[in-house]
This record gives structure tokens, C-alpha cells and sequence, in this order.
């Protein structure tokens, strides 16, 4: 044998450098009118839709095994936002969730806990109580989602709310109806805004702040880049594809997209940005064809939950089965799991 | 450094194929004993000889034009069209039956990537088959005339770099139009050939329709030379195709060429910068670069040069080498020691006139015939590396600055087999295209081939056109012809 299939240079991706800690602004002046942020947004380079399939379609024909399969349902299982956004939701329905999310796999204990628990800003406060101790953080959406349609000062009241309620993370949609409208501008300060009621009461430093592009709705490429774009700018520190309310969710050539933004953008500025698909994936496969494209695309520097997160909630069972079946051989059955 | 993800080995069994030690021609339905001086064909991954193929003497080829005649003129010739197109059915879907079996053999001869093998050129093999299948009782819509007639007798050669897909490409239109071929693959990819024999044999295609005859150039020669081929089909280098053409003046056969090429892919500044790295790396690393359509000149706007090459280069760094098999490898084996030692020597003379020549970190396999990725920067068009044909995976970049000067720089070639253009304008894109002296042009995509579109060179990439409606025009003479 010719000796083991190898990437050529595992350093090819992140040759470029550490992210700094704060963010430079090379790009301070291209939000300083409409005109001058719709040049900058409208001048990036194009995506071509067909390319972009063609590129995710090479992707998902890597074959990953044994090792690397092991290491691949690991990490997706540290990388998953454990979500429940229903309006059915309670108190013990998050707890359960948050349960679960400690300890995916109550037989095993080499199994990870996940990265966060996902909930709607009113029970942010049961998901903190539920997760306290637990490393595991809880994410909140907010600003009207997942339509975003309400007044700023409703939104900005929503984010706070989940603030004050402990959310680690919050959650947050643009405004698709003034991005499509080519109101780039109002977009970005809303983005700002929200950020900066993301602060902590009494000086605790900020939620994370993730930015849902709901890319559903803006159903091109070039409209998924220009808002990546958008939403690094204005301080995003999660770029993430979709509520999960709208069809399509997350696809690979989306995925695909936004990494390639942040990967350009830490390039520019120095800032590293996460992405979180979320919606859509559902089993161990996408999960792993995730992993893949990361890590051939923007490299391992992304590949941990700091940087990179699944918003899903059935996922998280698949990939236990799919880990049982590794180290057991066999398939069990979903009563092998737990019920979310 | 390792990297974090690193993919366990994914290897595509080779059990599946059934290795004989040493194979026979395939002369008139059955296998036979050559009675030339038997060859060995390596795999080139491991250097590891796979098997011991006949050699076709002139007398092996004599017999075999014989059962093609014979077969032409009792069986295919008269048969039904809507019965030959059941038969080119038929070894299409067996084709596809046998698809694993023919991308694990194509692999192990070949050098190429499983990945290739199993999702291009098996695939592509089995579409021309159905394709052709389709036309055969539909002749006298092909813009022929009302009624074309077959040739007769086809002598085809066909090249190392896609064994079986080339073999469709020539098998394929010449069946499906009533001809009968004699087939010689190429000296170090004979396995594929013999096994689409046996595919023919499952197919109960009549005894003499297709002939398989290995060998090396002299086989070839014969088969060209031999006076009772109607019509010659070769796809190789163009001194190859030069030395025949000479060969067939005069003597009343048919010829189609498809020879080398030399093709721009040219990127402009307002291209999707992404996709048209991936589509560079398509162009020139596909097959190893294995390719006469290879985006071998990349020709990108002085504006965006540094960007694509910084981008380009990251990306080279991320591809997989090694075995063949492995289902996650990018780029397989250089065919032979022989274009192995040609890689080099131009990469070479390429360094020595002054051109930056860059590769990216990273070991080869030991064994075996392997080069690296390899991208030339600083190329001017007086440059060796940017005229000549290198048929490995050896990018030359050059700038241009207007679109005028694109065209020229692309046309500058004593080639004209295929070109690129990257420009998310539409309009740049119709006007380029139609400047280029060029056979096949690609807009924002780079090395895709379908069955339905015709495929062929100008100047001395040959002449003739392969697939599509234009491609029967080969095998045909119309009422008035």
C-alpha cells in the first residue's frame, strides 16, 4: 500500500494567524452612510450557487470511519445547543431538557455534555437555575423571534429580559423585511443595539451575542454573504443560518458560505467568528458532513463550541445511537435514548 | 503537526475484482492467445504488477479486422437499429451493475482516486452507452440526410488517462451507428478493456462486434495501418495523432483526432472567487492533470492575482494524497514512470526560465509514482511550462489586465482543445467565449462532460467531435458523402 491517505498540509488553513482578542476595524468607514454600506455589501464577490453545491456535494462523499467517526459523534454532541422553542414549552419541559443535556447518555459517562440549552427568553432563568455548575451555557432567543416583527424598543426589552433571566447567550433575528428592502444600514444598527443590551446588569461583562440571518428568507447566496458580512461587522460573535421556524433551514451550501465569510473576515480584521447551523439536521451524517466541510474549508481552528454550534434537538439522539452502535456494534432502538 | 479531524483510512475493497494473472485478446467473441511478447501492467500507487496482458502481433490484428468485418457485414450491419440500441442498452445497465468492480479496477491500474473512478468516469461510461443507445434507431434525424449508412470497420486507439471512459466514448457511437470496432487501450491500462470484453460476452453482443486487442504502439500501428479499417479513431498525444494522419493520407479511411490541449482558464476580477478556485483546482488537478482538457493555464486578472493564488495555495494544501483506494483521497498516482519522468523535466525547464515554481508542505507515499501539486507563478506566454503540454497536475499562472488581452494570451496556443471563463457577468461571459479558438468552453465551472455535448479540439488538438448529435457524424455517411 501507498501509505495512509493524508492531507497534504494540516496547517494549510490556519497558517494565517491567532484571532485577536478585540476586534480591529479596517472596515469602520463602510457603515458611515446607506450608499457606502450597500457599496461594500453589493461589492463582495459573488457566490455562485451551482459552485457552491457542486463543492458541498464533493464534501459529503468523504467517507469517515472507526477513529474518526468516534472523534466526529464527540465533538458534534459537544457542539449541539440542546433547543426546545415551542409554545408548549414549561418549566419541566426545560428541566427534563437540561437534564439531558448534562448527561446525553445517562449509561454512559464518557459520553460529553452538550454545549447549551436553547429556550425562549422567559425560561432562561429555569435553564440557568437547571444548568447551574454545569459549565454548560444557557442560550436565549430573543427580539421578537422568530419574525422579528416588532418595534426596536420591544426587542431590545426582550433581549434584556433574557439577559437579566441569566442567558449566557442570546439568540437574536435581523430584520429580513429591511435587508431584502436593501436597508442595510437599519439592520446593522439594530444588530449594534441589541448587543449592547446584551451587557449584564451590574457590569458582568456581555451575553454572546448570535445572529440569526434566517437564510430561508433570503434565499440566495450573495444575500447569505452580504448578511454574514453585515452581522460580523456590527459585532456578531455567532453567525447562525436560521430559526428553524422556516423551510429551508440550514443546508450545506449556506453552511458552506458562512464559513468561508468568517474565514475572510478573520483574514481582514484578525476577529474570529462562530457559525451555527440550525434546523434541519437531523442525523449523524449532516452532523459529520458538518465537521467535514469545517475542517477542509476553514480548518480545525473552528472545530470546537466555541466556534462552532448545532442548533437542533433530535440530532442529539441520533448521534447517541450512533455512538452506542460504535462501541457496542450494534444498533439499539430509540427506547435506548431518552425521550426530549 | 497532525491535524485535529484526521480521517481513519476508508478503503475501497479490492476484493471485489476478480484478477486473472495474465489476460488473452479479445478477438471475435472469445479470449485468445496473443502471439506477440506479453506485457505487464503496474499499478501505479505501489509499483506492483497486477497482471500480464497479451500483445497484439499484425497477425493478431488482422484477425481481429477480419471478425470485424465479418461481423459487420453478416450480423451488425443488417440487424435491426432498434436491436443494435438493445444490446447498447444492455451493456450500459450491465455497466452500472458493475460499477464498483470497474472503479476498483480503473483504480488499480490507473493511479486514480476511487472517488473519481466510482463518481466520474464509470458513470460518465455508462450514460455514453445510454446516450448512443438511444440514437440508434433514430439515425436519420441526426442532420445526416435521410437515410446515413455505418462505415464498417472502426480501428480505435484510446489513451491511458480515462481507459474505460474513453473506451465509451468510441465504442459507444460507433455501435450505436451499425459500425464494428477494433479496440487497442493503452500499453499501461489494459484491465478495464478486457473487463468490459467479458461485459460484451454477459451481453451476448454477436461474436466480432467489438475486439479488444492490447499491445503497445506497434499494436496500435497496425490497427491503424490495416487496410480493411474503414474509419480510425484515436485519442492521444499530438505527435501520435500527427504520425497517424500521415499514416491514413491518402488511403481513403476516416479519421477523427482528439489530441493534447493547452487550456486557459481565465478568471476575472468580478469572478466568484470561490468557486473559481475550486473550479482551478478542478481544471489542473483533476485525474492528476491527466487530463487533454486541463485548465492548465491559468490566466487571471493582474487586479485579483494575489488573492487567487494565496487562496488557490491554501486550498492545494488541504487536498488528500495517497492510495487510490482510499475513498477520501484527492489525488492518486502519476500513471507511469515514463510521464512521471516527463512531469519532472518540464517542472524543470519551467524553474530554469525563471519561473516561480511552488509547492505545498507535506510527504509523498515512497512507492510508487507520485508528484506533488505543483503551481507556477511569473509565467510569461515564451515560457516552455506555458505552451507545452505537461499532462500532470503543474498549474502556470499568468496576469492580464484588459479582456482583449485575456483572449489574445488564451489564443496563444498551437492548441484548442478547451477553455474557462470565471466572470459573474454575463454578458463578459458570451462575449469571451465566442473569441476563443477553443472546442469545449466552460463558463463558471471547469472539466464537466456529458454524453449529450459535443466534445472535440481546434488546430492540433484535432479534429472531429465526440458525443452529442455532432459526435455520429464520425461514423456515418450520409447519402451524399
Amino acid at each position: 500500500m501507498p501509505g495512509m491517505t493524508h492531507v497534504l498540509d494540516p496547517d494549510a488553513l490556519s497558517r494565517e494567524g491567532r484571532p485577536l482578542p478585540e476586534p480591529l476595524e479596517p472596515f469602520s468607514d463602510v457603515t458611515r452612510s446607506d450608499a457606502a454600506f450597500r457599496a461594500f455589501l453589493h461589492g463582495l464577490p459573488g457566490v455562485d450557487q451551482v459552485g457552491a453545491e457542486a463543492r458541498t456535494n464533493v464534501l459529503g462523499t468523504r467517507s469517515i470511519k472507526t477513529t474518526a467517526k468516534a472523534w466526529a459523534i464527540d465533538t458534534a454532541i459537544s457542539m449541539v445547543d440542546l433547543t426546545t422553542l415551542e409554545g408548549s414549552d414549561t418549566p419541566g419541559k426545560v428541566r427534563s431538557l437540561a437534564a439531558k443535556a448534562r448527561r446525553p447518555d445517562p449509561e454512559d459517562l464518557t459520553c460529553p455534555s452538550v454545549a447549551a440549552v436553547c429556550v425562549y427568553g422567559d425560561l432562561a432563568g429555569v435553564a440557568k437555575e437547571a444548568l447551574a455548575g454545569t459549565g454548560i451555557h444557557t442560550a436565549a432567543v430573543a427580539t421578537a423571534f422568530p419574525s422579528g416583527r416588532a418595534s426596536r424598543a420591544v426587542k431590545l426589552a426582550d433581549v434584556r429580559d433574557a439577559v437579566a433571566g441569566g442567558a449566557d447567550e442570546i439568540d437574536m433575528v435581523i430584520d429580513r423585511g429591511a435587508f431584502l428592502a436593501g436597508r442595510y444600514l437599519d439592520v446593522f444598527e439594530e444588530i449594534v443595539a441589541v448587543k449592547e443590551a446584551c451587557r449584564r446588569p451590574g457590569g458582568q461583562g456581555r451575553a454572546h451575542l448570535k445572529v440569526i440571518l434566517e437564510t430561508g428568507e433570503l434565499v440566495t447566496l450573495d444575500n447569505v454573504r452580504r448578511a454574514s458580512w453585515l452581522a460580523m461587522l456590527a459585532g456578531g460573535n455567532f453567525i447562525k443560518t436560521s430559526t428553524g421556524k422556516i423551510s429551508p433551514a440550514a443546508t450545506l451550501p449556506v453552511c458552506l458560505v458562512m464559513l468561508k465569510a468568517v474565514r475572510d473576515f478573520r483574514t481582514a480584521t484578525g476577529h474570529q467568528v462562530g457559525v451555527k447551523p440550525a434546523g434541519g439536521i437531523r442525523t449523524t451524517k449532516d452532523a459529520v458532513k458538518h465537521l467535514v466541510m469545517i475542517n477542509e474549508t476553514v480548518g480545525a481552528d473552528w472545530l470546537s463550541p466555541d466556534w462552532f454550534r448545532f442548533g437542533a434537538s433530535s440530532l442529539l439522539n441520533d448521534l447517541l445511537l450512533q455512538r452506542q452502535k460504535l462501541r457496542t456494534g450494534h444498533y439499539s432502538g430509540p427506547d435506548h435514548v431518552s425521550v426530549d | 503537526m497532525t491535524s485535529l479531524f484526521e480521517y481513519a483510512p476508508a478503503l475501497e475493497s479490492r476484493s471485489i475484482v476478480d484478477l486473472r494473472p495474465s489476460y488473452g485478446l479479445f478477438i471475435d467473441g472469445e479470449f485468445t492467445e496473443g502471439t506477440g511478447t506479453p506485457l505487464k501492467t503496474l499499478n501505479p500507487a505501489t509499483e506492483e504488477v497486477l497482471a500480464e496482458v497479451a500483445t497484439g502481433s499484425d497477425a493478431d490484428v488482422d484477425r481481429a479486422v477480419h471478425a470485424a468485418r465479418r461481423a459487420f457485414t453478416r450480423v451488425w450491419g443488417p440487424m435491426r437499429p432498434a436491436d443494435r440500441g438493445k444490446y447498447l442498452f444492455r451493456i450500459a445497465r450491465l455497466l452500472q451493475e458493475r460499477a464498483r468492480e470497474f472503479a476498483v479496477l480503473e483504480s488499480l491500474d490507473n493511479g486514480k482516486p476511487i472517488r473519481e473512478s466510482r463518481d466520474v468516469d464509470v458513470p460518465l461510461a455508462a450514460a455514453h452507452f445510454f446516450y448512443h443507445a438511444g440514437w440508434a434507431d433514430k439515425l436519420e434525424h441526426a442532420g445526416l440526410g435521410p437515410a446515413p449508412r455505418p462505415l464498417g470497420v472502426a480501428g480505435q486507439v484510446i489513451p491511458w488517462n480515462f481507459p474505460l471512459m474513453m473506451l465509451a466514448w468510441k465504442i459507444a457511437p460507433a455501435l450505436a451507428t451499425g459500425n464494428t470496432v477494433v479496440l487497442k487501450p493503452a500499453e499501461t491500462t489494459p484491465l478495464t478493456a478486457l473487463l468490459f470484453a467479458e461485459v460484451c460476452q454477459q451481453a451476448d453482443l454477436p461474436p466480432g462486434v467489438v475486439n479488444i486487442v492490447t499491445g503497445a504502439g506497434e499494436t496500435g500501428r497496425a490497427v491503424v495501418a490495416h487496410p480493411d479499417v474503414d474509419k480510425v479513431a484515436f485519442t492521444g498525444s499530438t505527435e501520435v495523432g500527427q504520425s497517424i494522419a500521415r499514416a491514413v493520407a491518402g488511403t481513403g479511411k476516416r479519421l477523427t483526432l482528439e489530441l493534447g490541449g493547452k487550456a486557459a482558464n481565465i478568471v476575472f476580477d468580478d469572478a466568484p472567487v470561490d468557486q473559481a478556485v475550486e473550479g482551478i483546482v478542478r481544471g489542473i488537478f483533476f485525474n492528476q492533470g491527466h487530463v487533454c482538457c486541463a485548465g492548465s493555464r491559468l490566466l487571471v486578472q493582474e487586479s485579483v492575482h494575489d488573492e487567487v493564488v494565496a487562496s488557490l495555495q491554501r486550498r492545494i494544501g488541504t487536498l488528500r494524497v495517497g492510495d487510490p483506494l482510499d475513498k477520501n483521497t484527492d489525488l492518486g498516482a502519476i500513471n507511469s514512470a515514463e510521464q512521471l519522468a516527463r512531469i519532472r523535466a518540464l517542472s524543470d525547464v519551467g524553474e530554469a526560465e525563471g519561473a516561480q515554481r511552488w509547492q505545498p508542505e507535506g510527504d509523498l507515499p515512497t512507492r510508487g509514482y507520485w508528484f506533488k501539486p505543483t503551481v507556477f507563478t511569473d509565467v510569461s506566454p515564451a515560457h516552455r511550462i506555458a505552451r507545452d503540454e505537461v499532462f500532470g497536475p503543474v498549474l502556470s499562472v499568468l496576469t492580464f489586465r484588459t479582456p482583449d488581452e485575456a483572449v489574445a494570451k488564451a489564443n496563444n496556443t498551437s492548441y484548442g482543445l478547451s477553455a474557462g471563463v470565471w466572470s459573474e457577468k454575463g454578458s463578459r461571459i458570451l462575449a469571451i467565449t465566442n473569441k476563443l479558438r477553443a472546442g469545449v468552453v466552460w463558463a463558471n465551472t471547469f472539466n464537466e462532460f456529458d454524453p449529450t455535448s459535443p466534445f472535440g479540439g481546434y488546430k492540433q488538438s484535432g479534429y472531429g467531435r465526440e458525443g452529442g448529435r455532432q459526435g455520429l457524424a464520425a461514423y456515418l455517411r450520409s447519402a451524399t458523402s
